[in-house]
C-alpha cells in the first residue's frame, strides 16, 4: 500500500492533505476535529491586525442543479483576537505533533510588524508560516494581501523581512489575480522563500438578484467583488501550478509548492500531484461537505497509486509536467477522429446538434435502412413509443470530414460512448515552430498556406 | 367505513422534486419523447424552462402543441408515449415527463390560468359539437386563428370524458373544468344542454356557420343481452357518480365488473377504493387479448382486485329487484379469429357457476353514435386525411372517428388540432363560400 506521508521543506504530515487557511481553520476546536477525521495538516486562518466582518459574506455559483460549483467570499482574516489564536495554535500543535500546523499571517507592510508576528508564531511551536499575499478583498484595500501579491517588488521586500526573522519554513502564498504567475513567484524565490503556495481566490462578482436588482450576496444593499474558489477554479489552478513547474527560475529553484484551487476529490488531488504539487490544500469542498471527505481523498488516492505502482506522493509528483508544452510545439500532423459506440449510444443526438450547429458538420443521422435521414423527419400523425424508438436514427461520424475537435466527446452524456481514436494522418510530423523555420512564407501568407495545404494533403472544409 | 377515496393518486411535484427531475433531462435534440407524443409537445424545451424557472414559458411551450396540457399531463399513458421513449430509460429511469408537465400547467392555472395570443378576427365562424377533448382542442385552435367558435354540448358541463369519465384518482373534475374556462377565455362560446338532433339541427348550423366539427365521442355502454341486465350499472355512469356525486354514490359489498378495458379498470378502482369488500373483474377472453394498458393491469392487481379471465356472465340473479349473484360460464378460445382479429371465445358446456355479487358494473365498450347521413367505417364516422366527413364542410375527430388506432384523450386533442388546421385552410381559401355544407 502506498505511503501517503510527505516531507514538505521539513514539514512532515501523514498525508498530503492540509486544510487551507480559511473558515475551516478558524479555531483550535475545528482543527482538532479535522485532525481527528484524518487531515494531514492545517494552515491556520490568517492572523494579523484587528478586523470586523459582515453578514452575507459567502456567495455561491450553482449550475445545472449542482450546488456550489464555486464559492465567493468577502470574509476577512481571523476576527478572533491574536492572543486567542496564538494560544490555540500552541494547544493544537502540542496535541497533534505528527500533523502539519502552519500559520498564515498578514500584517502591516513594516519590517517591525512582520518581525514581531514571525517571532510570536515561532513561539507557538508551529511548523511553518504562510504569508498571505493573496486576499483580494478588504485586506487589499488596507495595503495587505493581494495589494502585496500583485506587486513583485513588495512581494520580494516583505519576504526578505520575513526570511531575516524566521527560523521555520516560510511559504509565500500567491494571488492568481495577476498577468503572469511566474513573476511574483520569482520575486518570492529571489527573496529566499522556503516554499510557495497557490492559488488564492480570484476576483469575482457572483451574481445579481433578478427580483431586487441588488448584487448577490447582498450586504445591506451593497455588494462587490469577492474571492472565488471551488471546483470551477480547478483548471485555472492547474494551469498556474504547471506554469511554476515549467518556469525556468521557479521550476529549477527546488522550492516545494503547496497547491490548492478546487480540489474536491482524490482525482483532483492526483492531477495536482502530477503537475508538481508537494502538498495539497482544500477549502471549498470541506465547506460544502465537512471534514469527513478526507477519508476518500486518502483512500481513493492510495488505491489509485497502488494501481499505478506509485509508492508515495513524491513518486507521483510532477510526472506529467514534461507533457506541458506550447502550441508551437504540438504536432500539426497528429490526427484523431471521434467514433461513436453504437451499442452504448442512447441516441440523444446531443453530439449531432453540437457538431452540426457549432463545430464541423461531420455527424449524420442514419435511418434504420442505413441511409442518411434528416432530423424531425417523422410524420405529424406519428405517435407512441414504438415508432419513436424503433425509427430513432443513429448518429454516426463521417470520419473523413471529422477534424477531431472533440466537442461531441465532451457533450456525450454516456460514459465511454464517444472515443477519440488516433488515426494516421499520412503526413510527416511537423510543428508550427518547425514550419516557421522551414517555410516562413507558409506562416505569413495565405496563398503560400493554401499551396502548402494542397501539397501536404490538408483539407479543411 | 374508512375508504381509500379517489383523491388524485400522484401528488404534485414539489419545487425541489421538479428541479431535480428537470435537470435530469438531457435536452435531446429532435427528442424521441416529442416524437412519441401524439401532439408532439416540445418536451425538452418545456422541461428546460422548468429548470430555468421560466414556468410561464414552459406552460406556453406545452400549450403551443396541446391546449389540454393539464389533462394530458394526468391521463396520458406516458409509459406508452413520451416516457416510454425517453433515452434515459435505456440505462436508468425515464424523466417524469407527465408529472413535470402537470407541474408547469398547474403553476399557471393556480395563478389565473394561461393566456393565449389570438389572431385578429377573420369574420369566419365554426360550430363545434361536443365539448370533450377533441371539441375543446379544435375550438381553441380555431379561436387562436381568429375564428368565432361556438361549442354545442349536450351535457351540463364541458370537458367531456375529462369531466365525466376519467376517475378523480387520475384527474379531478376541477382540473378539467379549469381547461374549459381557459378555452372560453379564448373567446369560444359554449352552449350547454344543446344536442344535435334534439335542439339543434344541421340545417340551422348550415345557416349560421362556415364549417362544423363533430367531436361527439361514443355513446352509451353496449348491451350484453343477458337476463337481468336492467339491474346492471353502466360503467360510465358509475365513474360519473364517483366524480360528481362521490359521497352519495352506492357501492356494493361484492362488486363484479364486466370487461377488461381501461374503463373497466377504472370502475374496479372506484369500487375498491370507495368501500367494496371484494371486487372481481370478468373478461371473456384471456390476458393476451386485454385492451387495458399493462401498467394499469398491474396497478389494479396491487389494489386487490381479482381478475377472472375466460369468464362470461350469462344471467343476473336477483331477489325482489336486488342483485344477489351473477351466473357465469367458463369460456375457451377457439382457433379461429373473430371480427376483431382475436381468437373467438366460446362457452364451455356445463361450466356454469355463480359468483356472489350485490352490484354488477358493465364496461364492455361503448356504442357508436349514429349521425344521420354520414358514411361510417366499422360504425365510426369516416373521415379523410383532412378530418372531413362524407359531407363537405363537416369535419370530425376524437373517439367518434377512431376506427383505426387507439382512442385516447391525447389522440382526440391532436385530432381536434389537426382538424382545426384543415378547417382553417378550408374556410380561409379564396374560393370559400359561406354555407358550404351540403346535404349528404
Amino acid at each position: 500500500m502506498a505511503d501517503l506521508s510527505i516531507d514538505f521543506a521539513g514539514i512532515r504530515s501523514p498525508n498530503p492533505f492540509w486544510l487551507a487557511s480559511a473558515p475551516p481553520t478558524n479555531s483550535g476546536a475545528q482543527i482538532h476535529r479535522a485532525f481527528e477525521a484524518g487531515w494531514g495538516g492545517a494552515v491556520w486562518k490568517t492572523i494579523g491586525p484587528p478586523v470586523l466582518n459582515v453578514s452575507n459574506r459567502y456567495g455561491a455559483w450553482h449550475y445545472g442543479g449542482q450546488r456550489m460549483l464555486a464559492i465567493n467570499n468577502v470574509e476577512l482574516i481571523s476576527d478572533r483576537p491574536l492572543e486567542v489564536n496564538l494560544r490555540e495554535i500552541v494547544e493544537v500543535k502540542r496535541a497533534w505533533p505528527d500533523r502539519a500546523v502552519i500559520v498564515s499571517a498578514m500584517v502591516e507592510s513594516k519590517p517591525e510588524a512582520w518581525n514581531e508576528i514571525v517571532r510570536r508564531i515561532e513561539d507557538t511551536g508551529a511548523d511553518g508560516i504562510e504569508l498571505n499575499y493573496g486576499c483580494p478583498h478588504g485586506m487589499s484595500e488596507r495595503g495587505m494581501g493581494a495589494a502585496v501579491g500583485q506587486v513583485p517588488e513588495y512581494c520580494e521586500q516583505i519576504t526578505r523581512w520575513v526570511m531575516d526573522a524566521a527560523h521555520i519554513p516560510v511559504i509565500v502564498k500567491l494571488t492568481p489575480n495577476i498577468t503572469n504567475i511566474a513573476t511574483p513567484a520569482r520575486a518570492a524565490v529571489a527573496a529566499g522563500a522556503t516554499a510557495l503556495s497557490l492559488i488564492n481566490t480570484l476576483n469575482s462578482i457572483v451574481g445579481v438578484d433578478l427580483d431586487t436588482l441588488e448584487l448577490t450576496p447582498n450586504i445591506g444593499g451593497k455588494g462587490g467583488h469577492g474571492g472565488f474558489a471551488g471546483p470551477a477554479v480547478k483548471p485555472i489552478a492547474l494551469n498556474m501550478l504547471a506554469a511554476l513547474g515549467t518556469d525556468e527560475v521557479v521550476g529549477n529553484s527546488g522550492r516545494p509548492i503547496s497547491a490548492m484551487g478546487g480540489i474536491t476529490t482524490w482525482r483532483d488531488a492526483a492531477e495536482f500531484l502530477l503537475l508538481g504539487a508537494h502538498s495539497l490544500q482544500v477549502c471549498t469542498a470541506v465547506m460544502h461537505y465537512g471534514f469527513r471527505i478526507i477519508e476518500d481523498l486518502c483512500d481513493g488516492l492510495s488505491n489509485w497509486m497502488d494501481s499505478k505502482g506509485f509508492l508515495s506522493p513524491a513518486d507521483v509528483r510532477g510526472r506529467s509536467l514534461n507533457r506541458i508544452s506550447d502550441f508551437k510545439n504540438f504536432d500539426l500532423s497528429f490526427r484523431a477522429v471521434a467514433r461513436i459506440d453504437e451499442a452504448k449510444c442512447i441516441r440523444c443526438d446531443l453530439c449531432y446538434v453540437a457538431c452540426n450547429d457549432t463545430a464541423h458538420q461531420c455527424i449524420d443521422v442514419f435511418g434504420a435502412s442505413g441511409q442518411v435521414v434528416e432530423p424531425h423527419a417523422y410524420g405529424v400523425r406519428s405517435n407512441g413509443k414504438r415508432e419513436a424508438v424503433e425509427t430513432r436514427p443513429q448518429p454516426r461520424v463521417r470520419e473523413a470530414d471529422c477534424v477531431g475537435c472533440r466537442l461531441c466527446y465532451n457533450v456525450c452524456p454516456v460514459e465511454q460512448c464517444i472515443q477519440m481514436i488516433e488515426v494516421p494522418s499520412g503526413r510527416e510530423p511537423v510543428t508550427w515552430d518547425e514550419l516557421v523555420k522551414a517555410s516562413p512564407a507558409v506562416t505569413e501568407d495565405w496563398t503560400a498556406m493554401e499551396e502548402y495545404r494542397e501539397k501536404t494533403g490538408i483539407e479543411i472544409h | 367505513m374508512e375508504t381509500k377515496g379517489l383523491a388524485e393518486l400522484l401528488p404534485p411535484l414539489s419545487v425541489q422534486e421538479a428541479l431535480v427531475e428537470a435537470h435530469r433531462c438531457l435536452f435531446c435534440y429532435d427528442a424521441p419523447c416529442t416524437h412519441a407524443c401524439p401532439t408532439h409537445i416540445d418536451i425538452p424545451r418545456f422541461i428546460k424552462k422548468i429548470a430555468t424557472d421560466n414556468l410561464t414559458g414552459s406552460a406556453r411551450t406545452i400549450l403551443d402543441s396541446n391546449l389540454l396540457g393539464a389533462t394530458c399531463a394526468r391521463v396520458c399513458p406516458v409509459e406508452e408515449l413520451c416516457e416510454g421513449a425517453c433515452v434515459l430509460g435505456q440505462n436508468h429511469r425515464p424523466v417524469m415527463i407527465g408529472r413535470l408537465q402537470r407541474y408547469a400547467m398547474d403553476h399557471v392555472y393556480d395563478r389565473g390560468g394561461p393566456t393565449n395570443t389570438l389572431a385578429p378576427s377573420t369574420g369566419r365562424s365554426v360550430a363545434v359539437i361536443g365539448a370533450g377533448p377533441a371539441g375543446l382542442s379544435c375550438a381553441g385552435e380555431l379561436a387562436r386563428r381568429g375564428h368565432s367558435v361556438t361549442i354545442f354540448e349536450k351535457r351540463e358541463l364541458g370537458g367531456g370524458l375529462s369531466t365525466y369519465g376519467i376517475i378523480s384518482l387520475r384527474e379531478p373534475v376541477e382540473a378539467s373544468l379549469r381547461e374549459v374556462v381557459m378555452i372560453e377565455r379564448m373567446g369560444v362560446k359554449i352552449e350547454t344542454d344543446r344536442e344535435l338532433g334534439r335542439n339543434i339541427s344541421f340545417y340551422q348550423l348550415r345557416e349560421d356557420f362556415d364549417a362544423v366539427f363533430l367531436g361527439v365521442g361514443l355513446g352509451a355502454t353496449q348491451t350484453m343481452g343477458i337476463p337481468g341486465e336492467e339491474l346492471i350499472v353502466d360503467g360510465l355512469d358509475y365513474i360519473e357518480s364517483s366524480k360528481l356525486n362521490g359521497t352519495g354514490m352506492k357501492i356494493g359489498r361484492n362488486v363484479v365488473v364486466v370487461g377488461a378495458g381501461n374503463t373497466a379498470i377504472d370502475c374496479a378502482i372506484v369500487a375498491q377504493r370507495l368501500g367494496a369488500e371484494t371486487v372481481t373483474m370478468l373478461y371473456r377472453r384471456s390476458a393476451l387479448e386485454m385492451t387495458a394498458y399493462a401498467h394499469e393491469f398491474e396497478f389494479i392487481k396491487k389494489e386487490g382486485v381479482t381478475v377472472r379471465f375466460l369468464t362470461q356472465p350469462v344471467r343476473v340473479l336477483a331477489d325482489q329487484g336486488r342483485i344477489i349473484g351473477l351466473e357465469c360460464v367458463r369460456m375457451e378460445l377457439g382457433p379461429a379469429a373473430d371480427g376483431t382479429g382475436r381468437r373467438a371465445p366460446a362457452p364451455v358446456d356445463g361450466s356454469e357457476f355463480v359468483l356472489a355479487a350485490d352490484q354488477v358494473v358493465k364496461a364492455v365498450g361503448q356504442q357508436k353514435l349514429l349521425v344521420e347521413g354520414l358514411k361510417v367505417d366499422r360504425g365510426f364516422i369516416q373521415v379523410n386525411a383532412e378530418f372531413e366527413t362524407s359531407v363537405p364542410g363537416l369535419f370530425a375527430g376524437g373517439d367518434c372517428v377512431r376506427a383505426k388506432g387507439s382512442a385516447s384523450t391525447v389522440m382526440a386533442v391532436e385530432d381536434g388540432k389537426l382538424a382545426a388546421a384543415a378547417i382553417h385552410r378550408r374556410i380561409m381559401a379564396p374560393n370559400h363560400e359561406r354555407r358550404i355544407i351540403k346535404e349528404g
